[in-house]
């Protein structure tokens, strides 16, 4: 990698050593669902494949649905994408200016926390 | 400026603004799937077929698709070239990126064409 910046900068990537505030909490979270996802859109496109085939191949994907392992599956997944929406509809709307002070960027992250985890518990009750 | 030839959009700008674009896309396309679970009654085979085999939902779920590549480009890029770098993995920082990133660029392609004929495949 070409060295653009002058390197003889201090730099601290020691993570164990840099406090989390919220905000940095409900960021990270968002980078690790966004990963997630990406492994969990190709189950989705999987569960797509079966639903559509067949009647025969919609009804076994639904019982499979059944057991609690494929139901934690899904949670997960759901979990995941309900996560990275409500953290990523905070994010553009920072973008457009909205909340960008240290007092907004807190209540923000307040925000985040309690509507997603409202709507994975919604989610899981769904499932069940 | 600093650019990289691996950068979706040939610098930062674009690649945030094509971020931000197919962010709106996915979530509006999720919102509508999601929707159709729940509406009230039992989801049937032949409801949610003719829901997502209409025109509509096969076209944006197309659209949805290519979001999903441009997005997921532009953010695993992103985690890529924090973390799999010289500073981390030393002189094989670039070749391990470089492989992510090939890598990743063929699931997608691979999610992109499966889905393609899923939607296109389907009777
Ligand atoms: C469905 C599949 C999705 C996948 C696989 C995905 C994946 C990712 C990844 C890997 C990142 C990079 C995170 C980072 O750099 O820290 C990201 C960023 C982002 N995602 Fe998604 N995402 C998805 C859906 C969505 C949806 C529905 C929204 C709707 C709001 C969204 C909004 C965002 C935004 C705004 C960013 C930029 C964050 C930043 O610049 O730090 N994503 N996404």
């Amino acid at each position: 990698m070409k060295t653009t910046v002058n390197s003889k900068r201090p730099v601290n990537l020691d993570l164990s050593t840099i406090a989390f505030p919220l905000p940095a909490l409900i960021s990270i979270t968002h980078r690790i669902t966004g990963v997630a996802l990406f492994v969990g859109v190709g189950l989705l496109l999987w569960g797509l494949d079966l639903s559509l085939a067949s009647e025969e191949s919609f009804n076994s994907l639904k019982e499979c649905l059944d057991g609690v392992f494929a139901k934690l599956v899904l949670w997960a997944i759901l979990s995941g994408l309900i996560f990275h929406l409500v953290a990523g509809i905070k994010h553009l709307g920072m973008d457009m200016g909205i909340g960008e002070t240290l007092e907004g960027g807190r209540l923000g992250a307040k925000i985040v926390l309690v509507l997603s985890i409202v709507l994975i518990i919604a989610a899981g009750v769904w499932i069940w | 400026m600093v650019t990289n030839a691996t950068s979706l959009g040939r610098n930062g700008l674009y690649d945030w603004l094509i971020q931000r674009a197919s962010a709106v896309v996915l979530g509006v396309y999720f919102i509508c799937v999601l929707g159709f679970f729940l509406c009230p009654g039992e989801a049937t085979f032949a409801d949610w077929h003719a829901y997502m085999t209409s025109t509509y939902m096969k076209v944006f779920t197309m659209i949805a698709l290519i979001s999903f590549m441009g997005h997921a480009w532009v953010g695993l890029w992103t985690v890529s070239t924090d973390y799999l770098t010289s500073l981390q993995l030393g002189k094989a920082g670039t070749t391990v990126r470089m492989i992510f990133q090939g890598g990743l660029a063929l699931i997608l392609l691979a999610y992109l064409f499966w889905g393609v004929q899923i939607l296109w495949g389907v009777k």
